[in-house]
């Protein structure tokens, strides 16, 4: 099928504003939003500047604003938009070129909140510490993000100030923070409770609607304010 | 190859396709906005006693000329709305399973909204018409 897309094109570093690229792509009948850059890529305009790297859903490269909201490309089909397509770069970052934002303000959030397993001082005597399916149930939702950052970048909030630590932090920091294994809380509520904080959000739900995983975020951001509030861990 | 290829046009943002709860957002900010603004217009017409009845007088003789009151009826709108939805952010903040019933929440919210706000409305507009 044929596919017409609208791509933003900008490059900084010869033109003061971005323009619209309109193309068309050629693309089997279930191609997906990212065959289609692809096909322009590859046949059309060698020049168009785009991340992705799986190409199925796992490694988070390739958020942009597909038709007006934070998709995939890699998991949006062709057939299910409107047309022309209209592919912009993630909102809120600043745009290296074409579809490539600096992703360093959402990763600083990401590192801010200390995204790994602090033990406590026990020592489990060379063996691995143990979780019942429970304790591992508990904060299973928040385990399955691939930090693509199409919520932090839905958020207006976010768009408005690039401190704020942003959903996709919050998700990561829930993810220990409901860990039974780890002993990092205190330390990770002090930094979420801080200005730049969870308390910025005020639950827009635009990250939870734009999450490729289907990570329930806003619910994971308020399960971590209110810890905040009655520190009941 | 395809003739519409690298042809270029201005570029102008797209607005984000964010949910109900986006806009009820902009619409709470919104409404906060013009009870403040209204605030401070209250605050401004109250101190114009000290400078004598005569000041105040006039102030409040626009208030209620007719071209004022569809502004009143924003006003009670702003009100209304701020306030119902004020309590639904407090539910899904506090509520342990508040997010979970966001939609039917929202939902409720602009149901009683409109349900204070149409009568309303219709009491203080009747008299100018
Ligand atoms: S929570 Fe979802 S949308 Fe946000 S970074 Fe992780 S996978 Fe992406
Ligand atoms: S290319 Fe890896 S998630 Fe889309």
């Amino acid at each position: 099928m044929k596919v017409q897309l609208k791509i933003q094109r900008f490059d900084p570093a010869t033109q003061d504003k971005p323009v619209w690229g309109n193309y068309v792509a050629e693309v089997e009948d279930n191609g997906r939003v990212l065959d289609a850059l692809h096909y322009v890529k590859w046949y059309l305009d060698g020049t168009l500047a785009l991340r992705r790297s799986c190409g199925h859903g796992v490694c988070g490269s390739d958020a942009m604003v597909i038709n007006g909201v934070n998709r995939l490309a890699c998991k949006v089909l062709c057939k299910t938009l409107d047309q022309p397509v209209t592919v912009e770069p993630i909102r809120g970052l600043k745009v290296e070129k074409d579809l490539i934002v600096d992703m360093e303000p959402f990763f600083a959030g990401y590192r801010a909140v200390q995204p790994w397993l602090v033990p406590d001082d026990t020592d489990p005597g060379g063996r691995e510490r143990l979780q019942s399916p429970e304790e591992r149930a508990r904060y299973d939702d928040t385990t399955k993000c691939i930090l693509c950052a199409a919520c932090t970048t839905s958020c207006p909030i976010f768009w408005g100030d690039d401190t704020y630590v942003g959903p996709a932090a919050i998700v990561n920091a829930h993810r220990f923070i409901f860990d039974s294994r780890d002993a990092g809380d205190r330390e990770r509520l002090e930094i979420l409770s801080a200005r730049e904080g969870a308390f910025r959000c005020r639950t827009t739900f635009n990250c939870t609607e734009a999450c490729p995983r289907g990570i329930k975020v806003t619910e994971a951001i308020q399960e971590v304010k209110r810890t905040i509030l009655y520190r009941k861990v | 190859m395809s003739p519409a290829a690298g042809k270029t046009e201005p570029y102008h943002k797209t607005r984000y396709k964010g949910g109900g709860g986006m806009w009820s957002w902009i619409l709470h900010r919104g409404t906060g906005l013009m009870v403040l603004g209204f605030l401070f217009l209250h605050i401004l017409d109250t101190s114009l006693i000290g400078f004598g009845k005569h000041h105040y007088d006039t102030f409040v003789n626009i208030y209620k000329t007719a071209w004022f009151r569809p502004l009143e009826v924003l006003l009670i709108g702003a009100v209304i709305y701020h306030s119902m939805n004020g309590l639904r952010v407090i539910l899904v903040d506090f509520w342990d399973r508040g997010v979970r019933y966001e939609r039917q929440l929202s939902v409720a919210v602009n149901v009683v909204s409109l349900v204070m706000f149409v009568p309303s409305a219709f009491i203080m507009l009747k008299p100018i018409f």
